[in-house]
C-alpha cells in the first residue's frame, strides 16, 4: 500500500522525519527552511511528539541534544546563518556522542547572503564547522524524493553511530514540488540506538568494550552517567590523560569513516565507458544528468557520479573511477569547494579535474554544463 | 517638543518607496522616529520586515547612515560604532553630536537580540532601542515569538481542534528592560503619534541607553483590515492589551488610562489570528484575567514610585 502525495523538499523532509520515529523538534524560524518547522508544529503534536519554538538558534540546537539524551528523536532545520549559531552544539554532540539530525537548507552566504536564492556554499562547513578534530556524517539529496527517503536514513545513522548527522538540501529543491510515492511505515527500515544491557549500576556511557559505539542509556530510565564536552574517559567523566584523550580522538573518527561502505550512498550513470565523469550533488545533479545525456548526443563521453553521501567523502570509489578516466568534472553553486576534494582524492592519478562554480543565486543549467564540457574535451 | 507642522519639515530620512504591506505599523513608527531623530543619526537594524522592505536594491529609505547586521546584533554593533565614536569625539576628530539607534523586531529584540541589547544597556550605551512589536516572526511566515500574545494561531502555534493557537503569555520585555535600572524605558503605539514622538524626544535627549517598544500592527500576521491599522492599535490601549506608559527615573506613569476600558473581545475579534477563540469563554477569560492582573500591577507600580 502506498500513495503518492505532492510535496515540497520542506515538507518531505518533515514527513520523513516522522516516518523515521521523530518525536522531538525544536528550532528556530529562517528562510528558506522555515516550512520543515512549520510543517513539523502540525505534524508532531498529531504523532504523540513535540514540537518546541526556541528563543534563537543555539537553543534550538541545545535542546534537541537535550531531548535525545533522554531518548528521543530529535530534529532541528535551518539555514546558513543559523548553522553557523548552531556550530558549537554540533560540537558538543559529536564530542559527547549525541544522535540528532540537522537540516541545513543551504542559501547564499556569508552572513545574510541570499535568504530566497538557492547555494551549496555550507558543504566545507557542514564538514569543518566546529572546532576540533573529527568526522561527520553528511548526506546531500537531489530530489523532493531523496529528501524524504536520506532524512530516514540520517535518522538511522544518527542512531547507529551515535553521532550528529547533517542532511544538505539547496534552496530551489526545499521550496519545488515533486511526486512522492509514500508506502506504510512498516515498509522503511528503522533503526534505535542500542541501549545497555548492564545493570544501572555497572554502566559506562564510553565503553567501548563491544565495538566503537557505545550504547547509549536514555535519562529517566535509572541510569545515571555524567556528559561533558570535555575529553573524556569511559565513564564520561573529564579526563585530560594523553593515551585517553588520544584514544577518544581516533575512536571518535574511526567510528564514522570505518563503517563508511555501509552509508556510501551515491548514484551513476554511464560512468563505465566514460571518458569524463561530472561529480555533481543536489540540485546540480539534476542538471548534470541532462547535461550527460546532451552530451552523449554529441559524441562526447560523459558520465555522472552523484556522492549523497558527502562526508565522509569516498576516495577510494574517485580512485576506481580514476582507472579508466581521465576527465572529471565538478560543477557547484560555490565558489569549489568539493572541487577541492575530489582533486585531493585523486592525488598522484595522471588526471585533469576542472571545475565550474556559480554563487550568484541562479542554479547551474544543463547547457551551461555541456558548454563546458565541450571546451575540456575539444568537441 | 515638536509640533506636527515642525515634523513635517524635517524631512523624510525614512522615505517613501519601501516595499512594506498597506497598513504597516513598522513604517509609521521609524518615519516618526527619523523625523524626531534629525539627520546626526546612525541607525542599526537587525533582520526583519523592517530591514528587508526598507532596502531593497538599488534603493534605501535611509537617508542617515545605516548598518544591517544579522539577526541578534544590531545591539552589539551600535555598541561599537557609538563606542568608537565617543574615542573619536574625545580626540577632538569628530564635532558633531550623532544620535545611535538600534532598531529590531519582537523576534529580534524579545528573543535572539535579547542578550546583545542587555549587554549594550548594562555597559551604558548612548543609544536608544527601538522595538517594532507585531508579536511574531512576520518576516520568515508568522511564526510565534516570545511577544505573540496567548492564544494567537501562528504558523508554529497553530490552531487546531485540540491546541488553540499559543498557549503561553507573552514576555514582559518592558519590565526586564527596567530591570535594568535604565533612566528611561516606555511602551507605545503608532496610534498616539505625539505620545510616541515626545518619548522618543525624551529617549534621545538622554546620555545613555533608551527602550521603546512600540506595538506595530501587522495586517498580514494579525489577519486584520490594512485600512483599521491605527485604529486596531487605539483599541490595543482602550482594551488594555497594550499600556501606553513610560518609566523615568524610577517613576512609572502611565500616559493613557482608557477611562471605562473596552472588553477585551472588541480588540480580539478584528484579526483573524484570534478567530479560533470566539467560542472559548474560558480562554478569552485567561487572557482577560491576564491583562487585568498586568494592568493593576502598573496601576500599582505607578502609585509606589510617586
Amino acid at each position: 500500500m502506498s500513495k503518492l502525495e505532492l510535496l515540497s523538499g520542506n515538507e518531505a523532509i518533515a514527513k520523513g522525519a516522522i516516518v523515521a520515529g521523530c518525536n522531538f523538534y525544536s528550532g528556530y524560524p529562517i528562510t528558506p527552511s522555515s516550512e520543515i518547522a512549520e510543517e513539523m508544529a502540525r505534524l508532531l503534536p498529531m504523532n504523540g511528539g513535540k514540537f518546541i519554538q526556541m528563543e534563537d538558534e543555539i537553543a534550538g540546537m541545545g535542546a534537541a541534544i537535550g531531548a535525545s539524551l533522554t531518548g528521543a528523536k530529535a530534529l532541528t532545520a535551518t539555514s546558513g546563518p543559523g548553522f553557523s549559531l548552531k556550530q558549537e552544539h554540533i560540537g558538543f554532540a559529536i564530542m559527547t556522542e549525541i544522535p540528532v539530525v540537522i537540516i541545513n537548507v543551504m542559501r547564499g552566504g556569508p552572513s545574510t547572503g541570499m535568504p530566497t536564492y538557492p547555494a551549496q556554499s555550507d558543504v566545507m562547513q557542514a564538514k569543518w564547522g566546529t572546532h576540533g578534530d573529527h568526522s561527520i556524517i553528511v548526506l546531500c539529496p537531489s530530489s523532493v524524493v531523496e529528501s524524504f527517503e536520506y532524512t530516514i536514513k540520517a535518522f538511522n545513522l544518527a542512531e547507529q553511530y551515535r553521532t550528529p548527522v547533517i542532511v544538505l538540501i539547496d534552496e530551489v529543491i526545499a521550496h519545488m514540488s515533486e511526486k512522492v510515492e509514500i508506502f506504510s511505515n512498516s515498509h522503511y527500515r528503522i533503526k534505535n540506538r542500542i541501549k545497555p544491557s548492564v545493570r544501572p549500576e555497572k554502566y559506562n556511557p564510553y565503553n567501548v568494550a563491544f565495538g566503537s559505539v557505545p550504547p547509549l542509556a536514555p535519562y529517566g530510565e535509572g541510569y545515571r552517567f555524567h556528559i561533558t564536552g570535555l575529553t573524556h574517559d569511559e565513564t564520561g567523566f573529564p579526563s585530560m590523560k594523553a593515551r585517553i584523550v588520544q584514544d577518544l580522538q581516533e575512536r571518535l573518527i574511526e567510528k564514522i569513516e570505518s563503517k563508511l561502505k555501509y552509508f556510501s550512498f551515491y548514484e551513476k550513470y554511464m560512468t563505465d565507458d566514460a571518458e569524463i565523469i561530472i561529480i555533481a550533488y543536489g540540485s546540480v545533479a539534476r542538471s548534470a544528468m541532462k547535461a550527460v545525456k546532451d552530451a552523449r548526443k554529441v559524441g562526447i563521453k560523459a558520465g555522472l557520479y552523484n556522492p549523497i553521501t558527502l562526508w565522509p567523502f569516498n576516495n577510494k570509489r574517485m580512485r576506481r573511477f580514476a582507472k579508466k578516466c581521465k576527465h572529471f568534472l565538478v560543477p557547484e553553486m560555490n565558489m569549489g569547494q568539493m572541487c577541492h576534494e575530489v582533486r585531493s582524492s585523486l592525488y598522484g592519478k595522471n588526471v585533469n579535474v576542472y571545475h565550474l562554480n556559480k554563487a550568484n543565486g541562479e542554479l547551474i543549467s544543463p547547457s551551461e554544463i555541456l558548454t563546458k564540457l565541450k571546451g575540456v574535451m575539444h568537441v | 517638543m515638536p509640533t506636527i507642522k515642525e515634523l513635517t519639515r524635517t524631512g523624510d530620512l525614512f522615505t517613501s518607496g519601501h516595499r512594506a504591506c498597506a497598513g504597516c505599523g513598522g513604517t509609521i513608527i521609524l518615519r516618526l522616529l527619523m523625523a524626531n531623530a534629525g539627520k546626526n543619526t546612525v541607525v542599526g537594524a537587525a533582520t526583519g520586515c523592517m530591514e528587508v522592505v526598507s532596502t531593497i536594491y538599488p534603493y534605501t529609505s535611509w537617508d542617515v547612515n545605516f548598518v544591517h547586521n544579522a539577526f541578534e546584533n544590531s545591539a552589539a554593533t551600535v555598541s561599537g560604532i557609538e563606542t568608537a565614536y565617543r574615542a573619536l569625539k574625545k580626540k577632538g576628530k569628530i564635532k558633531k553630536d550623532i544620535k545611535f539607534i538600534a532598531y529590531g523586531g519582537d523576534g529580534g529584540t524579545f528573543d535572539i537580540g535579547l542578550q546583545s541589547l542587555s549587554g549594550a544597556v548594562e555597559r551604558g550605551h548612548n543609544m536608544l532601542y527601538l522595538c517594532y512589536n507585531n508579536g511574531a516572526y512576520m518576516n520568515t511566515g508568522i511564526q510565534r515569538s516570545s511577544a505573540t500574545p496567548f492564544g494567537a494561531h501562528t504558523t508554529t502555534s497553530p490552531a487546531g481542534s485540540k491546541i488553540k493557537g499559543k498557549m503561553q503569555q507573552r514576555k514582559d520585555l518592558t519590565e526586564i528592560m527596567i530591570a535594568h535600572d535604565m533612566k528611561y524605558v516606555a511602551q507605545a503605539t503608532p496610534h498616539n503619534w505625539s505620545d510616541l514622538s515626545n518619548k522618543i524626544n525624551k529617549a534621545l535627549a538622554l546620555n545613555g541607553p533608551a527602550f521603546i517598544n512600540v506595538l506595530s500592527p501587522c495586517p498580514l500576521g494579525w489577519g486584520s483590515d490594512p485600512a483599521q491599522s491605527i485604529q486596531i492599535a487605539k483599541l490595543a490601549v482602550e482594551t488594555l492589551y497594550w499600556p501606553v506608559y513610560e518609566y523615568e527615573n524610577g517613576k512609572y506613569k502611565i500616559n493613557i488610562k482608557p477611562k471605562k476600558p473596552k472588553d477585551i473581545e472588541e480588540f480580539l475579534f478584528v484579526q483573524n489570528r484570534f478567530k479560533h477563540l470566539k467560542n472559548e469563554k474560558e480562554l478569552i477569560d485567561k487572557i482577560r484575567k491576564h491583562l487585568n492582573e498586568k494592568w493593576n500591577e502598573l496601576l500599582n507600580k505607578e502609585k509606589c514610585t510617586n
